[in-house]
């Protein structure tokens, strides 16, 4: 009897916390709605009088060749690293080598440094191979500092898989390459889904990358965004605007392919 | 024969990856650690030998850096507890099989799959100091709302300014906090709780006695996740308050001397650093997770 009542009184806390996580969002889309002589200080809480778009379609044309860039840099960067991720997993996991556990080790770490202790080597490495500044540059960049994250939830995937069925396609007379093609490749498409879904979210959220190595006609979304936000020069109304245009396609991702985000999101804690 | 074959054709599939984690992660530490210990000032690389120079400096009379110090501990403990509070709390409300549970879960995860970049002008704007008829933000909802006692001047508040700068932060990551205590109280077996009830224990005490001391595997795990994110803290930093030098962070401070300053040798001294604090969080805690799954 408690319990049920203490339960109906739970939804307070959480309609609150609904609240929290909702305020940033809700200025964000009636802020872009809003027609420029409606952006006051005084009424930013209430809701935009009529539903404009042209914010939206302004935002869009300025940010268009930015958004671009994000896509050409993200979309082969997330492909390229599921790939080597799912080949790193495969090995490190059903064919151990010597010392095999030792260097997932190694490879693991990669995924938490602090990306500023490679900072300067990088620039320098970059332009001494003519990739600085460029799109593909930072697609090479975003799959390398990629191949952690996704080793590891491959990795973790195909350890759950019983040796068993790798032993039986061995007597079957099945090869490595062909176990991997035949059995466990079709079968991983969900972690595929998983990794995908993640490198892409990473590398399109990225700042530090992008404003560092790309120069200005190659700018990601997120380099223009910071560039054109928070200033006074271009009102608030066309940022709000902005910023909801940047976040769409992971905000999309996250609607629609939620369940594989949350999968990705808690292999980053070793959790598998 | 033909596994030997096979193992070594396997071998050769990793490689690719081994050397390029190898020379991007390993080798270019190395290289920023001899940066590090370099003259290198300016345009032109400089790789004189100065020992720990760069470093001591950073500790001797250098203003800048111990703010940062400051504004890391006070931001890692604001940011640390707040999401694993928020965190704990919003998992024990969802784990009782409420009407809704999955809405409410992935509503509180949301704001991971956005960018600082994107939130942080907003947050910008709600967090705004201004008083008076100049008003706006969080303050002026606060004044509407009759909860004036709320207002504040946020990131513009002498000396703990930078606390305030854990809230954004906060609300992107503690709903994944509260995905990893879900999960965590998910293992708990219900038998557990049924038969701390049968013997007369009342909730708060199957909580503190039981519960808690069963997801500390779990907060260990999320300590560590969270402290070695706010160690790196950067895009928050930018697109929220700028580059301010009360509200400075060692990530900045790097990105500034090293790319606008040209100091390489000190801003190369200042990664390590943080590279060495995320070591002492994060190398302990591969080994246990690792291990563990051996087991």
């Amino acid at each position: 009897m408690i319990r049920s009542r203490t339960r109906y009184w739970s939804y307070i806390p959480l309609v609150l916390l609904v609240i929290f996580y909702l305020i940033p969002i809700y200025i964000m889309v009636i802020t872009g709605f809003k027609a420029g002589d409606e952006i006051s200080v005084k009424t930013m809480w209430d809701l935009p009088k009529t539903m404009g778009v042209e914010n939206y379609l302004k935002a869009f044309k300025q940010l268009a060749p930015n958004l671009l860039n994000s896509f050409k840099v993200v979309i082969p960067a997330a492909i390229l690293s599921s790939i080597l991720g799912s080949l790193n997993g495969y090995v490190l996991a059903k064919w151990k080598f010597k010392g095999a556990d030792v260097i997932f080790t190694l490879i693991l770490f990669g995924m938490f440094i602090p990306y500023q202790s490679v900072l300067i080597p990088l620039v320098q490495f970059m332009d001494s191979i003519g990739l600085y500044g460029s799109i593909p540059g930072l697609i090479l960049v975003h799959i390398i500092y990629g191949i952690p994250i996704t080793t590891l939830t491959f990795r973790n995937y195909y350890a759950s898989i019983p040796n068993e069925l790798v032993e039986a396609a061995k007597i079957d007379g099945a090869d490595m390459l062909g176990i991997y093609r035949k059995i466990l490749l079709p079968i991983s498409i969900p972690s595929f889904v998983v990794v995908l879904i993640w490198q892409f979210t990473q590398a399109w959220n990225d700042f530090l990358f992008s404003v560092i190595l790309t120069q200005p006609q190659n700018w990601t979304v997120t380099v223009a965004l910071n560039n054109i936000s928070g200033g006074q020069i271009i009102p608030w109304n066309l940022q709000m605007a902005a910023s909801l245009l940047a976040a769409l396609p992971t905000l999309l991702v996250y609607i629609f392919l939620g369940r594989y985000f949350l999968r990705g999101m808690m292999a980053g804690s070793l959790k598998g | 024969m033909q596994d030997r074959k096979e193992k070594r054709l396997a071998f050769l599939m990793v490689l690719p990856s081994i050397i390029a984690v190898g020379i991007f992660v390993y080798g270019f530490i190395g290289w920023t650690t001899r940066v590090s210990f370099s003259a290198w000032r300016g345009m032109n690389p400089d790789y004189t030998f100065v020992g720990f120079k760069n470093y001591i400096n950073l500790f001797v009379n250098n203003l800048r850096f111990q703010i940062d110090i400051k504004n890391t501990l006070i931001f890692t403990v604001v940011f640390v507890l707040g999401c694993l509070i928020l965190g704990l709390a919003s998992a024990l409300l969802l784990d009782q099989g409420l009407k809704g549970e999955s809405f409410f879960r992935s509503l509180f995860i949301f704001p991971m799959a956005i960018s600082y970049i994107v939130t942080g002008v907003v947050w910008r704007w709600l967090m705004n100091p201004a008083a008076g008829s100049r008003m706006s933000g969080l303050n002026l909802l606060f004044d509407k709302l009759g909860l004036d006692f709320l207002i504040n001047s946020w990131t513009s508040t002498p000396t703990w300014g930078i606390a305030f700068l854990a809230i954004p932060a906060i609300w992107q990551l503690s709903g994944y906090t509260m995905a990893m205590y879900l999960a965590g109280l998910r293992a708990i077996p219900d038998e557990l709780r049924e038969a701390a009830r049968v013997d007369g224990a009342s909730e708060f005490n199957i909580f503190r006695y039981i519960i808690l001391p069963l997801l500390r595997p779990v907060t260990l795990s999320a300590m560590v996740i969270l402290g070695h994110m706010s160690l790196k803290t950067f895009d928050l930093v930018i697109a929220t308050v700028g580059k301010q030098l009360v509200l400075d962070m060692p990530s900045v401070h790097m990105w500034q001397i090293t790319f606008d300053g040209l100091q390489y040798g000190s801003g190369a001294a200042i990664s390590i650093l943080l590279l060495i604090f995320t070591a002492v969080l994060i190398i302990p805690y591969l080994f246990f997770s690792l291990r563990k799954e051996v087991k």
